[in-house]
């Protein structure tokens, strides 16, 4: 017999489908590694600078006058120093995951949701914070969180903090809304015009919002959940999907959105929310009752950095008052430097962004990676990983 | 043999002409080598690299790709809901989006083929491709202005009573045959151009009416060409994923549930990306039989 070109892709096609279904169910079983990093020192005295540095950062937090030439604070680092840096910008905490395990760099600016995988995998190193000066001065609620340290050994220094709020449209939504019940359970008031973040971390914010709304669940941290805790969370979600009308990674989709009317009320950042006022939106952020997510990046050294010494003068450069002022007003987000605010050039700026509140960062809870490992210290139940939020996020999506 | 004594005095580079000119097998091994190697190691090769990525699975954790062979992803990929969900809606926006080209290309074909003054006809086909000069993310975010709430959609549909679709996957589905019609309108151009007018004739010799004249004698003429054109629109559509991320709403294709594996899950990411690959050598196979690729 002949096949045709045609039966033979399909016969193909087939058994490769009868292979797959027959295939075993479960072979995924990589055993967790906890959270019992790997047992490195950190650098007790700092030597001669190496004449580079490389770093992987957010967009935003190392400007050398390239994109634009006011904004500039890595020029007279290079000048001090004589450390010429190379920077990478990362779109997502998982590229920077990734690009650490490269080995090819020696300090990452890494967000909560990226930190706890860097200290377990052995890819970053602990940080002897007495070679960073600047470091006394970081404000207390960012020193040996969750997210940037273990067992009081930090694993980086603190750059800055920012919490997700919640943006309503001021002439669309009345009465203004107090909690995040908004776009939960009364979000179908506003059917087609919800946003929420793009990213599996914003199952945190529905767990968030289930740890006062269902007490019965006992969630005690929105990013350390048990499976019952999870699906409820999920289910909350999927209940969500139904109202949103587009979910944001891009903040200027996100601003666009609000400014024509197309969202009305979500989940933002402070310097979203600024800018889509800016533009002639009505709309407001703030911090409801429940509290509220939030990230706060750490710059972290590679276990394997070439350039140490270089990436120590650099942790301490940008949390240097006048620098972090700087960056933290480019980025908009909260300076890790109590000092800074007297160096940003709008002075209301800390006022804004609440830097130096410590009891509105109470109510935050920072971006953090689930791991099995529950981080809210139960023993007796397995916690969700991540990757099982990030599948999840995709059937939420649909 | 009065050339040799010629040929010997020659230029060496004369001389490898020569040779080549005598032995066609090895002019046309030279000749097709480097592209042989292009499609052999860096399409075939990373096609066959995909695949046999899909079958490794990662490390839940450090999201680290574990080189141990498993099914999981392929398993995965048929049983969960929302993947078969997410093929299924992907296919039929391709499906959507090449049937909505093919409907409006054709009278806008016909046109600048038949109906137009000769010496406009290759303005009109200049007009046609014009858009495809400017960038394919203006494009979209001019028509994710167009469709926002009290756009230029929402505008112009009002005096009718209605509104505009908003973001969603009819809005993926506008913009995207807006995208790729020009890739739909240039073969059946093409088609119409070199059909005989005396076929036309005849046919209206023979009292048939406009209508019977299309479908006996146009259509099936025309058709390998909408085919060669539908080969465009709905592989690229079914490839795209940003037009959908920028109008689309919360709607998700496999491009974007692709983007979302790659940095933490590859092997799945990988897996998801063999379906288009297998919805494509399948629709090429179906269209292959139309006569669509010798048209192209």
């Amino acid at each position: 017999m002949r096949l045709t070109p045609t039966l033979k892709a399909a016969a193909a096609v087939a058994v490769l489908l009868a292979a797959t279904a027959c295939g075993s169910s479960d072979t995924g079983s990589s055993a967790s590694t906890g959270l019992n990093p790997p047992d490195l020192k950190a650098q007790s005295k700092l030597g001669k600078t190496e004449g580079q540095v490389n770093l992987i950062a957010w967009a935003g937090y190392v400007e050398d006058g390239s994109n634009d030439p006011k904004v500039d604070w890595v020029s007279d680092f290079e000048k001090q120093t004589g450390c010429q840096v190379n920077s990478k910008v990362a779109a997502s905490s998982d590229e920077m995951v990734k690009l650490m395990k490269t080995g090819q760099y020696d300090a990452v600016s890494a967000s909560g949701d990226a930190s706890l995988r860097l200290i377990a995998s052995g890819d970053a190193a602990p940080v002897n914070t007495a070679l960073v000066p600047n470091y006394k001065n970081v404000f207390s609620g960012l020193k040996k969180g969750a997210w940037n340290s273990v067992d009081g050994q930090m694993y980086g220094i603190p750059h800055g903090r920012g919490a997700n709020l919640l943006m309503y449209n001021t002439e669309k939504v009345s009465p203004a809304p107090t909690s995040w019940s908004a776009v939960f359970d009364d979000a179908s008031a506003h059917k087609g015009h919800v946003t929420a973040y793009d990213s599996p971390i914003y199952i945190a914010d529905a767990a968030l919002y289930l740890k006062s709304a269902r007490p019965e669940l006992k969630i005690k941290d929105p990013y350390a959940l048990d499976q019952k805790q999870f699906d409820a969370a999920v289910a909350l979600l999927k209940k969500q999907s139904a109202n949103v009308g587009e979910y944001w990674s891009d903040y200027l989709k996100e601003i666009s959105a609000f400014k024509s009317g197309d969202s009305v009320v979500g989940t933002t950042w402070q310097v979203i929310a600024n800018l889509t006022a800016d533009e002639g939106a009505k709309v407001k952020a703030f911090v409801p009752e429940e509290g509220s997510t939030g990230w706060s990046d750490t710059w972290m050294i590679s276990a394997k950095a070439k350039h140490p010494n270089c990436a120590y003068k650099w942790m301490d450069w940008i949390i240097s008052p006048k620098v972090n002022a700087q960056v933290a007003e480019y980025f908009g987000e909260a300076p890790a430097n109590s000092e800074a605010c007297a160096y940003t050039s709008d002075k209301s700026f800390c006022d804004t962004f609440h830097a130096t509140d410590e009891s509105y960062w109470k109510n935050v809870a920072f971006w953090n990676t689930p791991i099995e490992q529950c981080l809210d210290g139960r023993t007796d139940v397995k916690c969700v990983p991540y990757a099982k939020w990030v599948q999840a996020w995709t059937e939420i999506k649909g | 043999m009065t050339s040799l004594p010629q040929a010997v005095g020659r230029s060496p580079v004369r001389r490898l002409a020569g040779t080549l000119h005598r032995r066609p097998r090895l002019r046309l091994s030279l000749l097709l080598t480097a592209p042989l190697l292009w499609l052999a190691v860096l399409y075939l090769g990373s096609l066959a690299v995909l695949f046999v990525s899909a079958f490794w699975t990662t490390n839940s954790f450090t999201s680290e790709v574990v080189k141990v062979w498993s099914t999981d992803n392929f398993h995965q990929l048929l049983t969960t809901p929302v993947y078969r969900q997410v093929i299924l809606r992907s296919v039929g926006v391709a499906l959507a989006v090449t049937l909505l080209c093919a409907v409006i290309a054709f009278p806008v074909a016909f046109y600048t083929a038949r109906i137009a003054r000769p010496e406009r006809r290759p303005l009109l086909v200049v007009a046609i491709l014009t858009p495809l000069w400017a960038s394919y993310l203006v494009k979209v975010y001019a028509w994710r202005l167009i469709l926002s709430q009290g756009g230029l959609a929402d505008w112009a549909l009002k005096p009718l009573g209605l509104s505009g679709p908003g973001y969603g996957l009819v809005a993926a589905i506008i913009a995207l045959t807006y995208l790729w019609l020009p890739y739909m309108i240039l073969p059946i151009h093409t088609a119409l151009e070199q059909l005989p007018a005396n076929l036309l004739d005849a046919s209206a010799d023979l009292g048939a009416r406009a209508g019977r004249t299309f479908r006996s004698v146009v259509l099936p003429m025309v058709l390998p060409s909408v085919a060669a054109g539908s080969v465009f629109t709905f592989s690229l559509s079914l490839g795209d994923y940003i037009t959908v991320q920028i109008v689309g709403g919360k709607t998700q294709l496999i491009g974007n549930v692709v983007y979302s594996n790659i940095e933490l899950n590859l092997p799945m990411a990988a897996a998801l990306g063999t379906v288009p690959v297998v919805v494509i050598v399948v629709y090429l196979l179906a269209m292959r039989r139309t006569g669509a690729l010798s048209s192209l």
